[in-house]
């Protein structure tokens, strides 16, 4: 009777949770399935100058992130008060907000018109639609990411070693670069690489921000949206490219993230 | 993988059953119509609302690609209003729509930042700005655009399209787009249509480009093949084509369709 009772239990969990799963893959595996030519999508003038450009700017805004995002991240790890959780729910704001709406805010902001416009751009010219405009607008949106596994990969480190590494005597810097930095590294690699698949996404405020020209701000997600218009065949061959990178770097999260728990638990 | 099955066919199921069928006493009315159409279709709606007392009418705008791709992955629609004869002719050769009739059309403009009005006054100058918004040649307006720049390399100088492109700093996926950049003065012009010039007319000025140059846009309307409400869906287009409806259209900046008609 209990058996029973608990065989059923499991027979409900299996399929409201089967429910969500078959949801979330079979549109994934429908671009798979139902593409035609792939080769052929791939052979489109659009595509290889968006992959080029896409890499290179998903490049550097993640050498940004990483650079400016990890001694932020250092810093709200170890900071307490009410000024430091203000400045880390500051940080995350670009997740909750509508990408094109960050996009409009850019150009609000960094725009010809914008609240910079004087000092920026005293001839005007304009930042907007070059190929920086792409970088700042994949900085913008997928830094967050990176600041926020970055800081929760540092609050794991056991402030002990921290502590003890200072009693040592070893300056500050010396602490975050050879007891921090190495224990928190799975984390930090976990966080870059999520922030780049959001980078390489990354559509509305590029779309707004640094418009759409080819080899200059046409990114993979434009060209995708741009061959839609025209030819199917490529905008799926791109989607699937995208799909395969994004799935790689899932699982090089995985991966990554595992190692930290491993390493992470005695501590814990 | 046998409960996937079973989800899979449930999930289709549940899609199917929403289909609706065709039902002697017709309430209900589904336009799909061209992002330029918005405003105006809205307008129109009330008033054809007005004239069928206790008939919804539900409006999709987006842009006529991605209108049609719904409809043939089987959007349930009664009438489709497209902003390119193309999309619709695609259709008519897939028998998913019946033949088609132009209700408007529409005029391509220079739209130039407030900034820059005393520097481009007319199409020759179109070169002169520094920066140029235009649709991507995928849309009907980046190809209208196209058409334009070719037609004034012919009769104005040969070199024009090449000394406009060279300016191009961006090539949106709509009209809305090339309009929102040249409103933020984030480029001195663009190319738009009229009805989205009048618009924002606060933001920009309206440089109109020579009638011997400009490729004018064709709006063509259809009832859908297999219509849930056919009958409302052959009033919408009557009423499109009415006095009313056609003075309703002029005054939100469309051309009349004139002789030509798109049927093939």
């Amino acid at each position: 009777m209990n058996g029973r009772r608990i065989r059923v239990e499991h027979t409900v969990l299996a399929v409201v949770g089967g429910l969500l799963v078959t949801f979330l893959v079979v549109p994934v595996l429908a671009l798979f399935i139902r593409a035609t030519d792939f080769g052929q999508g791939l052979r489109h003038p659009l595509v290889w100058p968006a992959l080029r450009l896409s890499l290179m700017t998903t490049g550097l805004s993640l050498v940004v992130v990483v650079v400016l995002g990890t001694p932020l991240a250092w810093s709200l790890a170890r900071a307490q008060g009410r000024l430091a959780r203000a400045v880390e729910t500051a940080v995350q704001l670009p997740i909750v907000i509508p990408p094109a709406v960050a996009g409009v805010a850019m150009l609000l902001a960094f725009g010809r018109r914008g609240l910079f416009a004087g000092i920026l751009y005293p001839d005007g010219w304009s930042i907007s639609f070059t190929t920086c405009a792409v970088v700042m607008a994949e900085v913008f949106v997928s830094a967050p990411f990176f600041v926020q596994a970055a800081t929760s990969a540092f609050r794991r480190i056991d402030p002990s070693l921290v502590v003890v590494a200072r009693t040592f005597g070893a300056p500050p810097l010396r602490v975050f670069f050879r007891v921090a930095l190495p224990l928190a590294a799975p984390g930090l690699l976990a966080g870059a690489a999520m922030s780049w698949a959001r980078a390489l996404g990354e559509f509305g405020a590029t779309l707004m921000f640094a418009g759409n020209l080819q080899g200059q701000t046409q990114t993979l997600p434009l060209a995708i949206y741009t061959a839609l218009e025209s030819d199917m065949r490529a905008a799926q061959a791109l989607s699937i490219v995208l799909v395969v990178v994004a799935f790689a770097l899932l699982l090089f999260v995985r991966a990554a993230l595992r190692r930290s728990t491993e390493r992470g638990e005695p501590t814990l | 993988m046998r409960l996937v099955a079973a989800l899979l066919v449930l999930m289709l199921a549940g899609c199917t059953c929403s289909k609706a069928t065709p039902s002697a006493k017709e309430d209900k009315l589904v336009v799909f119509a061209a992002a330029s159409l918005r405003d105006v279709f809205t307008a129109m709606g009330d008033d054809f609302k007005r004239a069928h007392p206790g008939v919804e009418v539900t409006f999709n705008f987006a842009g006529t690609q991605e209108l049609r791709t719904q409809l043939e992955h089987g959007a349930a629609v009664d009438v489709f209003a497209s902003a390119d004869p193309r999309h619709i002719d695609e259709l008519v050769r897939a028998s998913r729509v019946a033949v088609p009739v132009t209700f408007a059309r529409n005029e391509p403009v220079i739209v130039v930042a407030t900034e820059a009005a005393t520097m481009i006054r007319s199409f020759a100058d179109l070169p002169t700005a520094p920066r140029i918004i235009m649709g991507t040649p995928e849309v009907p307006i980046g190809r209208y655009t196209l058409q334009i720049l070719d037609r004034a390399s012919t009769s104005l100088s040969t070199d024009f399209r090449s000394r406009v492109e060279a300016r191009v700093v961006s090539r949106e996926l709509n009209v809305r787009q090339v309009l929102a950049k040249v409103s933020l003065g984030e480029a001195q012009a663009g190319i738009v249509y009229r009805t989205d010039a009048l618009a924002a007319r606060a933001q920009v000025s309206i440089v109109t480009i020579p009638a011997d140059i400009n490729v004018i846009a064709e709006y063509p309307i259809a009832i859908v093949t297999g219509a849930a409400h056919p009958q409302l869906g052959r009033a919408w287009v009557d009423f499109v084509l009415s006095l009313a409806g056609q003075r309703t259209l002029h005054g939100a900046g469309f051309l009349p369709p004139g002789e030509r008609d798109s049927a093939p």
